[in-house]
């Protein structure tokens, strides 16, 4: 527990210190007040800034609803890159896995016609599946082959994007009278109802169901890794394959099992996204949230609840930030920035470590996949 | 030898206390290095050798203590200090590129610069040939380390110390990697060393070694210097003694064994590596319950992949593989454990143990799927940890709570993690590779007496060692290997050792021989 501790206070200092370099980058880009002379302004421009940040990512129901709208497909990507992470595997290829699941869950949604909840939890299901083919086509890759997961997810990325925009033109996927590529909507009980439903139908209120399913599978990512044999294996593959192998495991099959459920993750995040915030697809479904999942994983360092709580806190900035544009000129590009130096300052924890003065040794806590051999 | 003398200097640590959560690593301990002479460090593995060394070679800071160089007090901050201030380290884990050639190596931090600062290579590997011949390192500044053997690497990094003008160096366990002829070689390295003028401090646990090369020995026990021995008097039971803190069993005590059926029969078992050598050629031999069979060689002579083969882990080229009359050569890790194999593998590190994990995981890598700690895939790690705190108990390894990382436990109880989780199932067969390389006297003694009472068990019991010692004194018939193949089946009682050393070279006691050299160097490039 004490190392749990430890490793979470390493995460908490990199915010800050990341919130702290972020402050001073808003301070010397306030040109307009500096050239002036003028400290105090620009000092209260970042005092506004933070406290945007703050009041749009927790600071009402609607703020709330705006973060937990972000954290949902990042949750669920981050643990798609987490389940890879634990088996030693980088899974580059969350992105393609949300298109994936998210056009499987697509199709279910406006093609099937079954009564209400069924529908939704069809649709989920046949996203979480899509993913996970197409999270386990490179598990298989490299189980077979070898082929480096990095180099074979990253190109299943494109293909996944340039098989969505075709599939997006075809008669089966279009939306009728539109040139455009853009779906057919989706039935309107294959929609994952809203999350706070009770408050009537305010329209700014968007966060879906979506964020509970999130939850859910973290759990089953935590009971997974911790309650199971297959979890134990993982484990055990993820950190000495050599071992795992010597055990008995069957460390190849391993890889697609890692893969798949990594897909299954990946999937239903799309799937989710389509299903609960759009109700159609379009190729910029997936955006960058397959990317930000690798932060989110790095910085909850592949643990079910520390991804979980990761991508809240980027979900949060994502929310915040864009109330921080609109009430200073800060843009909401720093947003990217902070994430930056939060995943810089967790990847050298050494830095933090001298930062900070904390004694003991420093180790990276972010585990990550082990070099490209094998 | 014409070589500039080292001036001499004294290095003394006075009062050196180290702690680190939980554990006092060195405690107050007084110790003092001289140039132009040979200081052993002995002590169990987590006595504190290491941790001191550390200290003095900059890369942990004291919480107390002083460190004064011919009287001066002196601080290191980090290595750089203390290389500057003429200590030079040669770690246990050498730390070199493996596709770099050896004067690559050597200047590495240091390069010899040429004319728009290029790597001046040329001058590099003079360098390197310079104190090659010096020192009668023998080395190649050309051949790329990977290639090289291990006893060789070792002299470079020897080299690179030398190159940094190193006064004392300290080699931290620097023979638990060597074969026989390799730690001969060694000693004549250091003798040079030390007449050149150099101090030596060799941290080890092997009390022999100690005797032979040192001209001081300081034991450690619990981070405190327990006490000094003068190798022209002290015997090997002294100071092991002094160690554990207990009179010790050196020697490994036995009944005659009593061989009943054959539980391991191997049959024309070749096995390939991926260079497509022959690495295990044609061996036959059976193992029967009740009995150890120990396998001699010089390391690097296919005893690993025939380990590696009988366990499953490596496929087999030809031949058959029986256990209990199954031919099991076709059969998976996983069955083979099932069919009553335990195997306690060469690298504990790298294959025995996942060290991230806990002591608790580690006990049972081999058996979570048994019945008794999962349901389908339902893990019941309670039932698990009262096994492991069992193990704990039963097994003697050391450690406060069985929930903390192996990586945390000394190497001695690491191994025995191993011998607990593989000895302790309902096992026919035991392959036991290494079972003591790395590990104190006391863990010997105790992993030694659980095999033996394995065997009288009515376990069958294969011993691979590259220690002929551990073999000699284990084994109820010895079989030998060179090349790959089984050349000699001898009962330990009435063969010599230096026929069975003979034997391991490759050649045969009594026939015109050829050179041992020539094996080690056989077994070198066989690897």
């Amino acid at each position: 527990m004490t190392e749990t501790l430890k490793a979470l206070r390493y995460t908490a200092l990199a915010v800050v210190a990341a919130l702290f370099v972020s402050a001073f980058i808003i301070v010397i880009t306030d040109i307009a007040a500096l050239r002036e002379g003028d400290v105090l302004t620009a000092l209260d421009t970042l005092r506004l800034a933070y406290w945007s940040l703050f009041k749009g990512s927790f600071g009402s129901l609607r703020a709330i609803s705006a973060t937990i709208t972000g954290a949902t497909p990042l949750m669920l990507a981050g643990l798609a890159v987490s389940v890879a992470f634990k088996a030693g595997l980088f899974n580059i290829g969350a992105t393609g896995q949300m298109l994936a699941g998210g056009m499987t869950g697509l199709w279910v949604g406006f093609a099937l016609d079954v009564p209400g909840p069924i529908h939704v939890t069809l649709a989920l299901v046949a996203g979480a599946l899509g993913g996970a083919v197409f999270g386990a086509i490179p598990g298989v890759l490299k189980a077979r082959t070898g082929a480096h997961e990095v180099i074979t997810t990253i190109m299943l990325n494109s293909i996944a994007g340039f098989l969505t925009l075709w599939l997006l033109k075809t008669e089966a996927f279009k939306r009728e009278g539109r040139d455009d590529a853009i779906s057919k909507l989706i039935d309107e009980d294959a929609k994952l109802p809203r999350l706070f439903w009770f408050m009537g139908t305010r329209i700014d209120l968007q966060a879906h169901l979506g964020f509970v399913v999130a939850l859910a599978c973290v759990a089953v990512f935590w009971w997974l890794l911790n309650r199971t044999t297959t979890g134990f294996e993982l484990r055990a593959t993820g950190l000495n394959q050599e071992a795992a192998r010597y055990a008995g495991m069957r460390t190849r099959s391993l890889m697609v099992v890692a893969m798949t459920l990594a897909g299954a993750f990946a999937g239903l995040a799309g799937a989710s996204e389509v299903l609960g915030l759009y109700g159609f697809a379009s190729a910029s479904l997936a955006g960058d949230i397959g990317f930000d999942a690798i932060a989110v994983a790095l910085l909850g360092r592949s643990t079910p609840v520390g991804t979980a709580v990761s991508a809240i806190l980027f979900g949060a900035l994502q929310a915040g930030g864009r109330q921080m544009q609109v009430n200073t000129d800060v843009p909401i590009d720093l947003i990217i920035v902070l994430r930056a130096l939060i995943v810089m300052f967790i990847a050298a924890p050494l830095l933090v470590k001298a930062m900070y003065r904390l004694k003991g040794e420093a180790q990276s806590h972010g585990q990550t996949f082990r070099g490209w051999g094998g | 030898m014409t070589q500039p003398s080292v001036p001499s200097t004294t290095y003394e640590l006075r009062g050196i206390t180290k702690r680190f959560p939980g554990v006092v690593a060195n405690d107050d301990v007084h110790l003092t290095i001289r140039t132009g002479e040979v200081l052993c460090l002995v002590g169990e593995n987590g006595a504190g050798k290491s941790t001191l060394m550390n200290v003095l070679y900059g890369l942990y800071k004291a919480d107390e203590g002083e460190l004064h160089i011919d009287g001066r007090p002196s601080v290191f901050h980090s290595p750089a200090d203390a290389i500057a201030a003429g200590i030079g380290m040669v770690h246990q884990h050498f730390m070199l590129v493996p596709n770099f050639s050896v004067a690559e190596n050597v200047v590495l931090g240091a390069e010899p610069m040429g004319r728009a600062g290029t790597l001046d290579i040329d001058r590099a590997r003079a360098m390197v040939r310079e104190v090659s011949d010096r020192y009668h390192l023998n080395l190649d500044p050309d051949a790329v380390v990977e290639e090289l053997p291990v006893g060789v690497r070792q002299r470079v990094e020897i080299v690179k110390v030398l190159l940094r003008d190193a006064k004392v160096i300290v080699f931290d366990e620097p023979t638990a990697v060597l074969t026989p002829s390799e730690i001969l070689e060694f000693f004549e390295i250091v003798r040079t060393l030390v007449r050149a003028g150099r101090g030596v401090v060799f941290i080890t646990h092997k009390l022999k070694e100690a005797l032979e090369i040192g001209d001081r020995i300081n034991v450690l026990r619990r981070g405190k210097v327990v006490g000094d021995a003068d190798p022209a008097t002290a015997t090997e039971a002294v100071i092991a003694e002094m160690m554990v803190g207990r009179p010790v069993q050196l020697t490994v005590t036995k009944g005659a064994a009593a061989p009943g059926t054959a539980v391991l029969d191997v049959q024309g078992l070749s096995v390939v590596d991926p260079d497509g050598r022959t690495v295990v050629d044609d061996v036959s031999f059976v193992v029967r319950a009740g009995e150890i069979v120990g396998v001699a060689g010089v390391q690097g002579n296919g005893q690993t992949e025939l380990v590696e083969a009988l366990s499953g882990l490596r496929r087999a080229a030809s031949g058959r593989i029986l256990l209990d009359g199954r031919d099991v050569t076709g059969d998976s890790p996983r069955e083979r454990h099932a069919a009553g194999m335990g195997h306690i593998p060469e690298d504990r590190q790298r294959q025995g143990l996942v060290t991230d994990l806990t002591i608790t995981e580690n006990l049972v890598l081999t058996r979570y799927h048994d019945d008794e700690f999962s349901s389908g895939i339902s893990m019941r790690w309670d039932d698990a940890r009262t096994v492991a705190a069992d193990l704990v108990a039963r097994y003697d390894i050391r450690t406060p709570d069985p929930e903390q990382a192996a990586s945390t436990l000394s190497g001695g109880n690491q191994q025995k993690v191993i011998v607990a989780r593989e000895l302790s199932r309902d096992i026919r067969l035991a392959l036991a590779a290494q079972p003591t390389r790395g590990v104190d006297v006391g863990s010997i003694e105790y992993i030694h007496a659980r095999i033996v009472e394995e065997r009288d068990s009515g376990t069958a019991v294969l011993i691979v060692s590259t220690e002929l010692d551990e073999v000699m004194a284990l084994a109820d018939r010895v079989v030998v290997m060179y090349r790959g193949r089984i050349v000699a089946d001898l009962d330990p009682r009435t063969v010599s050792h230096m026929d069975v050393g003979l034997y391991m070279a490759g050649s045969r006691p009594g026939a015109p021989a050829e050179a041992a050299g020539a094996g080690a160097r056989g077994a070198a490039t066989a690897r």
